[in-house]
């Protein structure tokens, strides 16, 4: 498992195709092969996106031309300012952010304070509650959609942010509660028993010790928490009522719904949805796939 | 345990010495469940008490304005009635079938392909991931403009090669086939655990049947599936449960259409509770979603389980 620590692009690739100097002409062609379905591949995987940046730049006179063209001419990039001005996107970025980042502040502490009693802690009904964790692993979200709704407008929550911001206070998921009592777990025991000696609490320990050892751990949670932050829709269409306290994903739904033709401006607002994602990716590469792996392996 | 105890500066305060004289293992249960309880509350507040909430909508008509009515069983007899919800069924169940298998085959096939130590093969990697982190909302836009029938870039593919324009999102048996190509291209989470799971493959197996003779397809077929078969099983129920639950792309680019033809069934709780206002039906279609949810996930246990390969049992 040492392997998928590293980022995606230092995976060392396993012995199945064979080296350059044993090659028969057979491997030869194999690998040809190879290579030329990659590339068909990575054209067919890349052309969304280069037809989506394509278009977001092109003139409404040119986006609605067949045969397409494939270079913007000329390239509008006024589509962008148009897009992040027809609807207050800054606004809706700000709302978005203060939502993820209360979300990133509450899975990181909270899930990891659980995690610490699940990976460390020995009572009785340690493991049915952690049988609990998991069943709500599979617990699908569809169903809790009614009744929360009627909770939280009882609660007369309905169109502020804290039935987005409120429930990840409490465990933080139980996905995340895994993944980092799945880490806590790799940490040696004997830090926890040296600083207990020395009059560590268990909470010491939870906050001096294992926090900061399980780091890696918690940045993989807080970047799929942000993300899952960033891309819900369904939470906010049923909670956001006033176009102010919108998200970005909100905002971006809502520009669909007005149903016109303006393609160019809705592809630049989902191209700049887009950006930020894509950035998080290539500078949290290992991270990403640590977290991937990690909640899909060695369950 | 004397010296923890002697280091400890709390049995000098008299509010910490009813702690002090309990039993360690008081303490440590005490503790256990003050490091737990966020989670135990959680789930009182935001799974217990919701299904609560669902049971007593299930046997009440509300529309959120006057007071729920008592009913009785009739919002589940509507299930039975409804000339909608078979629609919303067929959509659901027919994007399952095909984008789960889809999905999990062509992830396996970006696996392989990527296992391979061809230089700039990192930049491979990284296009065929990409596309699974897109936003929903962005990917939906992004794909209705991809399948728009006049200027859409499948569309100009198709007629570029001789064939005839399709109208993709307009032809109700086409729609679902649509989103499965849509959801196709975001295979690189499960193209990244099957690669995870093929480097976990120990070299030697493959060095063995090298020396036994065995071909390509040999080693494929009886070191490779087998090894592999706990991440497809993973991949499959991960891939069953989302696809059940799709919402955004029939919200956005079909709005359940043509002809309730995406209706997907998490999109009609939706327009059922926040459109018709009918919470209670929306309640009952929450209850069908989960059984279906459920009886399908103790099949694919029970039937696909069993034939997983694992190599340490139990470890």
């Amino acid at each position: 498992m040492a392997a998928i620590q590293q980022p995606i692009t230092d995976i060392a690739p396993s012995r199945l195709a064979p080296r350059r100097s044993t090659m028969s002409r057979n491997d030869r062609l194999w690998r040809y092969f190879t290579v030329a379905l990659l590339l068909f591949m990575g054209t067919i995987m890349i052309a969304p996106f280069l037809w989506l940046v394509s278009s977001s730049l092109k003139g409404q006179v040119q986006i609605f031309q067949y045969p397409p063209d494939l270079i913007p001419n000329p390239v509008h990039f006024e589509n962008y300012s148009n897009a992040l001005t027809y609807k207050p996107f800054g606004l809706y970025l700000r709302n978005t952010l203060v939502i993820a980042g209360l979300n990133v502040i509450a899975v990181v502490f909270t899930s990891s304070f659980v995690a610490y009693g699940f990976a460390r802690m020995r009572f009785p009904g340690r493991d049915f509650w952690f049988g609990v964790v998991i069943a709500t692993l599979f617990l699908p979200y569809a169903i809790m959609i009614v009744p929360q709704f009627i909770m939280f407008s009882r609660l007369g929550w309905v169109d502020t942010f804290l039935p987005l911001v409120v429930p990840p206070f409490f465990g933080g998921g139980a996905f995340n509660i895994f993944l980092v009592r799945q880490f806590f777990r790799t940490i040696p025991e004997e830090l926890a028993d040296a600083a207990r000696i020395d009059g560590c609490s268990e909470f010491g320990v939870y906050w001096r010790i294992m926090m900061p050892l399980a780091r890696p751990a918690l940045i993989t949670v807080a970047i799929f928490t942000f993300l899952s932050s960033w891309n819900d829709l369904l939470g906010p269409i049923i909670y956001l009522r006033s176009p102010n306290n919108f998200t970005v994903a909100a905002g971006l739904a809502s520009f669909r719904s007005v149903q016109d033709v303006s393609w160019d401006l809705q592809l630049a607002a989902s191209t700049a949805m887009i950006v930020p994602v894509i950035l998080l990716f290539f500078f949290a590469q290992r991270y990403f796939i640590k977290g991937i792996v990690m909640t899909g392996l060695k369950g | 345990m004397a010296t923890r105890v002697q280091t400890q500066p709390a049995p000098a305060q008299s509010g910490w010495k009813w702690w002090t004289n309990l039993s360690l293992a008081r303490r440590r249960t005490i503790l256990g469940y003050i490091f737990i309880m966020p989670f135990i509350l959680g789930v009182l507040f935001w799974v217990v008490i919701p299904v609560l909430v669902n049971l007593y909508l299930t046997f009440h008509s509300w529309n959120l304005m006057s007071a729920p009515r008592f009913v009785g069983l009739q919002n589940l007899e509507t299930l039975f009635k409804d000339p909608i919800l078979p629609q919303s069924l067929k959509a659901t169940f027919l994007y399952t079938i095909l984008s789960v298998p889809l999905g999990l085959l062509f992830g396996f096939f970006l696996a392989n392909l990527i296992n391979t130590n061809i230089r700039g093969i990192s930049i491979f990697r990284t296009i065929f991931y990409m596309p699974s982190i897109v936003p929903a909302v962005a990917n939906a836009l992004l794909w209705a403009w991809m399948f728009n029938t006049e200027f859409g870039l499948i569309n100009a593919v198709i007629r570029g090669l001789g064939g005839a324009k399709i109208a993709w999102l307009q032809d109700p048996n086409l729609a679902v086939p649509a989103f499965v190509i849509l959801s196709l291209w975001g295979s690189g989470g499960s193209m990244i655990i099957f690669l995870a799971g093929l480097q976990g493959i120990p070299d030697v197996y493959y060095e063995a049947a090298e020396i036994d003779g065995a071909g390509r397809w040999a080693k494929m077929r009886h070191i490779t599936m087998p090894m592999i078969s706990p991440v497809f099983f993973f991949n499959l129920v991960i891939g069953f449960i989302n696809s059940f639950q799709v919402f955004v792309i029939g919200y956005l680019v079909t709005d359940g259409g043509p002809q309730n033809s995406t209706l997907f069934l998490v999109l009609y709780i939706y327009r059922s509770a926040f459109q018709s206002l009918k919470m209670g039906y929306a309640a009952a279609l929450s209850w069908l979603l989960f059984a279906i949810l459920l009886i399908l996930s103790v099949l694919i246990f029970r039937y696909l389980g069993k034939r997983v390969y694992y190599e340490n049992p139990g470890e």
